[in-house]
């Protein structure tokens, strides 16, 4: 292909998308296991080759904090965290959001305390879904170099202007080590220009950004604000087909294998989906009809997709990584749930919750839980929600 | 407005301040409200190319009904404990910016303006990261000493005695229980390069400070005292009057730290009794003289310490 394709560790692949970038300001907080992104991102920075201010905060609510204002400011700005990082910075998330300015994180997804454990699963975006930021969760160190640099151009987009949340998996991506194809800095300036904001805090032209609402205004800014980032659905979608032209890779809300003929289909996101593909292989080896559905667009929440591709089979096992403690099932399937509920025909949605605090989900796991979900759906008892691979 | 700072200071008179506003009229804060007393000088010492990063609480709650600003300064409130991290952001967002030719090179001041809880309580953490970080910002305390905007309950900077809704004068407690906090020596701690109090007041020392703080590169910690009548159960006309108070008692004294070296930059050499400051507060009403006298003896204290440091002779008698 004549591109430049490197081994890289999926953190440091991270960290060259920002580079290439060219973001004006990182402010970060070390939190295993982000930190390899934030370091690598130092390194750059003391070694004159990202043009960029680095600050050491000391708490991610000030890595949140400062982003806000450098971005307000007009600054490209980054920050990357996990699990209690983000649990920390959350009250930002959402106002980050509700001020509509484009900084892009890397999240690299672990699961939230107690008990405290540094190992991955989704219970940490799960418990911001409603905060406001464009979401996608990377299957692979492609897809997070070429997620990264994409969000900053989405983000920035005057048709979008919404904050951008990259969801890695902690460990199963972060730390390995995969050959990445980087693109050239020509190409990443062609593909993203320098940030110029239409309104910016700077005396020039002074303007009030973060005033109080009445009740008489909040609701019309409120759905302005969703209106709007369900309408970034169409900008990504617009990137996503030029970024294939220019680079050959394509993207799509859910990316599917053998979905066609499929009698279940496997919905997970994340890393998992590698694994879950090889499953389908097996499966189908076996005369099972099974497909996957690997989401890679959480927010704005793909609707038309989910419904399209979902709603050809008979039953969709959705396989989350985070639990909704006490609540009606995996945070996935209640909306996928919710996106069929009064649809005709509408497929059997099983929920499953798997692989919580970096627990392995095997292929024959996989399989596992789609034998299940049949035996379910033949019944027609339909759980809740199923913790799989727990031990009784 | 900086360049004008002789001329301002020497002979130093109301006729002299810059007419333009910075601080629009029409706000909502209370009558006799003192914080916005500091931030209209505040704002006419720095001149237009400020920028301010605003904690939630009084200031952001009374000058921002949406769709309606105060502020003809760029303004941005996000939340109450970040004022010193936004204003670090954005501060960090001009430099780099200046340097890669982006936006023009020149000083715009970034303020963080937040109130004794937003500073003190809440933001301390926020505060200490970016005043250790050196970033070249004004951090600004407003202290009304109480949290006001949610109806005056204590805070860290609330001082010894004072009821408020969190700390009332019960029939065992008397009201506030713990000594207000020393934030500028918690903020000189960081060894930055300006720390100073000051009071809406005494407005030549005030205008004096702003300006300082304005100059000196790096992080400049400014304390103000802004007497809140409301709070304070005083007549709304009392505000600055009682703010005199507490300089002239020596309960909220004037002083500077530049460098290292401090100074005291109004000096009381009578102190005015601290009970003729209390007697006349609301919230002090259920002390008793022994209480007073208790208060008394650790301002004595307190300012013997002031003096020392500051290298002024000891008015212990």
């Amino acid at each position: 292909m004549g591109r430049n394709r490197v081994s890289l560790e999926i953190c440091e692949a991270c960290a060259e998308a920002v580079k290439l970038a060219d973001v004006d300001v990182i402010a970060a907080y070390p939190i295993t296991p982000q930190t390899h992104i934030v370091e690598t991102l130092s390194a750059m920075v003391a070694d004159g080759i990202l043009d960029a201010e680095y600050i050491n905060v000391e708490s991610e609510h000030s890595a949140m904090s400062c982003c806000i204002g450098s971005s307000a400011a007009g600054a490209r700005s980054f920050t990357a965290t996990a699990a209690q990082g983000l649990a920390l910075m959350s009250e930002m998330l959402f106002i980050a959001s509700g001020l509509r300015l484009p900084i892009v994180m890397a999240l690299v997804t672990r699961t939230l305390s107690a008990p405290l454990s540094i190992w991955g699963d989704h219970s940490d975006v799960m418990s911001v879904r409603d905060c406001g930021w464009i979401t996608v969760f990377a299957e692979n160190g492609q897809e997070v170099f070429d997620f990264t640099l994409q969000g900053f151009r989405i983000a920035e987009d005057e048709r979008v202007l919404f904050p951008f949340m990259v969801c890695l998996d902690g460990f199963h991506l972060s730390h390995v080590i995969e050959p990445v194809e980087l693109i050239s800095e020509e190409e990443a300036r062609d593909f993203l220009p320098i940030y110029r904001p239409r309104y910016r805090l700077h005396p020039n032209e002074p303007i009030s950004m973060g005033c109080f609402a009445m009740p008489e205004y909040f609701m019309e800014i409120k759905k302005r604000q969703d209106e709007e980032l369900k309408a970034s659905y169409d900008v990504i979608i617009e990137v996503w087909e030029e970024w294939e032209k220019r680079f050959g890779r394509s993207y799509a809300p859910l990316v599917t294998y053998q979905t066609e003929d499929a009698e279940a289909i496997i919905l997970i996101a994340g890393s998992y989906a590698g694994t879950a593909r090889l499953a389908v292989d097996d499966m189908r080896k076996k005369g099972l009809k099974v497909g996957l559905a690997s989401l890679k667009l959480w927010r704005p929440f793909p609707l038309r997709d989910i419904r399209e591709i979902l709603g050809r089979t008979e039953v969709v096992v959705v396989v989350d990584r985070a639990l909704s403690v006490g609540g009606a099932g995996g945070p996935m399937a209640c909306e996928v749930r919710s996106a069929f509920h009064g649809e005709s025909p509408s497929p059997k949605v099983v929920s499953f919750v798997a692989g919580l605090s970096g627990r392995d989900i095997l292929r024959s796991d996989f399989e596992e839980m789609v034998q299940r979900a049949l035996s379910h759906a033949e019944k027609g008892e339909l759980p809740y929600y199923e913790m799989f691979g727990v031990r009784e | 407005m900086a360049e004008g700072k002789e001329r301002l200071l020497k002979g130093f008179s109301p006729r002299k301040l810059p007419r333009e506003e910075y601080f629009g009229p029409g706000h909502r804060a209370c009558q006799g409200c003192g914080p916005t007393i500091a931030f209209r000088h505040l704002l006419k010492a720095l001149g237009p190319r400020t920028v301010i990063a605003n904690s939630t609480g009084c200031a952001e709650i009374i000058s921002s009904p949406y769709p309606q600003t105060s502020w003809r300064v760029p303004w941005i409130h996000s939340a109450f404990e970040n004022a010193a991290a936004t204003a670090a952001g954005i501060e960090a967002a001009y430099k780099a910016l200046m340097r890669k030719g982006r936006i023009r090179e020149e000083r715009i001041h970034v303020v963080s303006l937040a109130g004794d809880g937003g500073t003190a309580d809440i933001g301390m953490q926020a505060l200490s990261g970016a005043l250790e970080r050196g970033h070249d910002c004004i951090f600004i305390c407003y202290d009304n000493e109480a949290y006001m905007n949610t109806g005056i309950q204590r805070s860290g900077l609330t001082p010894f005695g004072a009821s408020t809704t969190t700390s009332p004068a019960g029939k065992v407690f008397k009201g506030q229980r713990t000594w207000k906090k020393d934030m500028p020596a918690i903020a000189e701690a960081h060894r930055i390069p300006y720390v100073a109090t000051a009071c809406i007041s005494h407005m030549k020392d005030f205008y004096m400070k702003v300006l300082k703080a304005a100059e000196i590169e790096g992080p400049a910690y400014l304390h103000i005292l802004a007497p809140c009548p409301t709070g304070w159960r005083i007549p709304p006309e009392m505000a600055v009057e009682i703010g005199r108070m507490a300089v002239e008692s020596g309960v909220f004294p004037l002083y500077e730290v530049e460098h290292g070296k401090k100074r005291l930059t109004v000096k009381i050499s009578e102190r005015k009794p601290v009970k003729d400051y209390i007697k006349i507060q609301g919230r002090f009403r259920h002390l008793t003289d022994e209480d007073i006298e208790y208060i008394q003896r650790r301002v004595d204290e307190e300012y013997e310490r002031l003096l020392r440091e500051s290298g002024e002779a000891s008015q212990a008698t």
